[in-house]
């Protein structure tokens, strides 16, 4: 009794208050500044780079993370454990640092002259940082856990390795790498710090949703930076259900097998 | 051939991990380094770059310990309890791992702010301590939420339903049994908890209003420097937080869960 109440309470007092305070603004206006703000061609620009980037992100890192994650498993090289460390340091390093370090690299200073400051690049660049353990981390366990027997008798039965991890491999790993996916796309929606520096944050061409509403605050238009907020919050909300199903199923099959 | 596929297969993904994590990350050790030590550790031991640090380590101190006694508490009530609209506090947990650093600064603006509900408290929450506190709690609330339900759920309650048997009282289980069990994923949550708190930027950029020497913490001291054009105090900065990183790396592989390292 008293656990429940004292966190719903600490819940609704951190998390609950400010995002009614946030809704209540938003909808001050009425329903017509509300649409005029969310339909704001700058607005809508950001929203649709937003979410394009997002989607592109997820779709890049569930190849790439699961390759990094493959050569983790069944793969050994020379400092193989510092690596299966370094995988987490996007988690740990704050996200204004990761963007100062990729400008410094593939920007204007770059000592291996490739520029990308300022562009669409510049906006996967950063988002492919931040995103980048979450794949490697879902299905780093589930491979570890996948029976070699299978691929074994699979092999016996003359199947190429083409056909062992189309066949074999990947359905085993499909529901960790979508759950991977849907974590990182999630995180793309709503990131700031690792954009602001490299990305130079020009409407229509490289400007964020977060970005975008940060701009609205500091141009003294809480109203629309309200608005648009509600919009990200929506899209937040509807990922997070989408992982909760996600994530039921997986332990569904994990139960079942 | 399958010796090839698999070095090709480690160039790919080696090779990925390099291009985006390893050479900048490198890069930015050395520039800041690349005046000397000295340049550097003059760099982070000005007044506006201490007391920046300062407020970093002020804001998690507070934080850090809120969600941890939180992280148990609601883990405590989503396992062990079914009560209506649990849900809805699942997803509502989950919501700072996701949204926008700068939805929930606005959403603390627009509360505390001049037209907020609570804008006639008797102290300053918005461009001031307690409103760059109360964002970084919001972002870093889930880590240990998330640890210890699983391992709550896992453990089941036969021993604590055996303490209860032999007499022991609610708080004497949870010291005695349930907390014991917990600890390891209390550790990590708390060291993923403050890799957060001092790694916040987008929230307490909106909330602190930058104020260089007051509300300027570590994080945003990186980015002030680097628009002022001062790119050793900035890089400097940098390597202080990353090293604070590097820190919880060690820390993380030291707590991770077992299931996790095998």
């Amino acid at each position: 009794m008293l656990a429940q109440g004292l966190a719903t309470a600490y819940l609704s007092l951190i998390v609950l208050l400010p995002l009614a305070a946030l809704v209540w603004h938003a909808a001050g206006g009425g329903v017509d500044d509300f649409r005029a703000a969310v339909t704001d061609p700058q607005a809508v620009s950001a929203l649709r780079l937003t979410l394009v980037a997002s989607v592109a992100v997820a779709l890049i890192n569930a190849v790439m993370g699961t390759i990094v994650a493959w050569i983790l498993v069944r793969d050994r090289f020379p400092g193989q454990s510092i690596v299966n460390v370094l995988v987490d340091l996007p988690f740990a390093l704050p996200t204004i640092v990761a963007g100062l370090t990729l400008l410094t690299l593939y920007g204007p200073t770059s000592p291996v002259n490739v520029d990308v400051a300022f562009s669409r690049t510049a906006v996967l660049l950063a988002l492919l940082f931040v995103t980048l353990p979450f794949v490697i981390r879902t299905v780093q366990p589930v491979l570890l856990e996948l029976d070699r027997e299978m691929e074994e008798a699979a092999a016996s039965l003359g199947a190429g390795s083409f056909q062992i991890f189309r066949r074999i491999i990947l359905p085993n790993l499909f529901p960790a790498i979508l759950s991977g996916v849907a974590l990182a796309f999630a995180r793309a929606i709503g990131e700031f710090g690792a954009l602001v520096l490299i990305t130079g944050n020009l409407p229509f061409e490289t400007e964020v949703a977060s970005v975008y509403i940060f701009g609205r605050i500091e141009s003294g238009d809480p109203r629309s930076a309200a608005a648009v907020s509600v919009v990200l919050l929506l899209i937040t909300f509807l990922a997070l259900l989408l992982i909760g199903a996600l994530r039921r199923r997986v332990t569904r099959h994990d139960a079942v097998a | 051939m399958t010796r090839l596929r698999r070095y090709a297969l480690r160039f790919i993904g080696l090779g990925y991990l390099g291009v985006l994590l390893a050479a900048p990350v490198g890069l930015v050790f050395q520039r800041a380094f690349q005046d000397g030590f000295g340049a550097a550790w003059d760099a982070v031991t000005t007044p506006a770059a201490k007391h920046a640090l300062v407020v970093t380590l002020i804001i998690a101190a507070i934080a850090v310990p809120a969600n941890t006694i939180f992280g148990i508490v609601c883990a405590i009530a989503i396992v062990r309890h079914r009560f209506p609209g649990k849900n809805v506090v699942n997803v509502i947990v989950d919501l700072p791992l996701a949204l926008s650093p700068i939805v929930v600064g606005l959403a603390f603006l627009l509360l505390f702010g001049t037209d907020g509900w609570l804008a006639d408290l008797p102290f300053d929450v918005v461009f001031a301590l307690p409103g760059m506190v109360l964002a970084t709690i919001f972002v870093s609330l889930p880590f240990v939420v998330r640890e210890v339900v699983p391992v709550l759920r896992e453990i089941g309650t036969e021993q604590e339903q055996a303490a209860a048997t032999l007499g022991a009282g609610g708080w004497q289980i949870f010291r005695r049994v349930t907390f014991p069990a917990i600890r390891w994923a209390v550790a990590y949550g708390v060291v993923l908890t403050t890799a957060r708190a001092l790694g916040e930027f987008g929230a307490i950029s909106v909330v602190s209003g930058r104020l260089i020497g007051k509300t300027e913490s570590l994080t945003l001291h990186v980015e002030e420097r680097y628009q002022s054009f001062d790119y050793v105090g900035a890089y400097a900065a940098s390597v202080l937080l990353a090293m604070l990183a590097i820190a919880t790396l060690v820390a993380m592989t030291v707590f991770r869960p077992k299931e996790e390292t095998r």
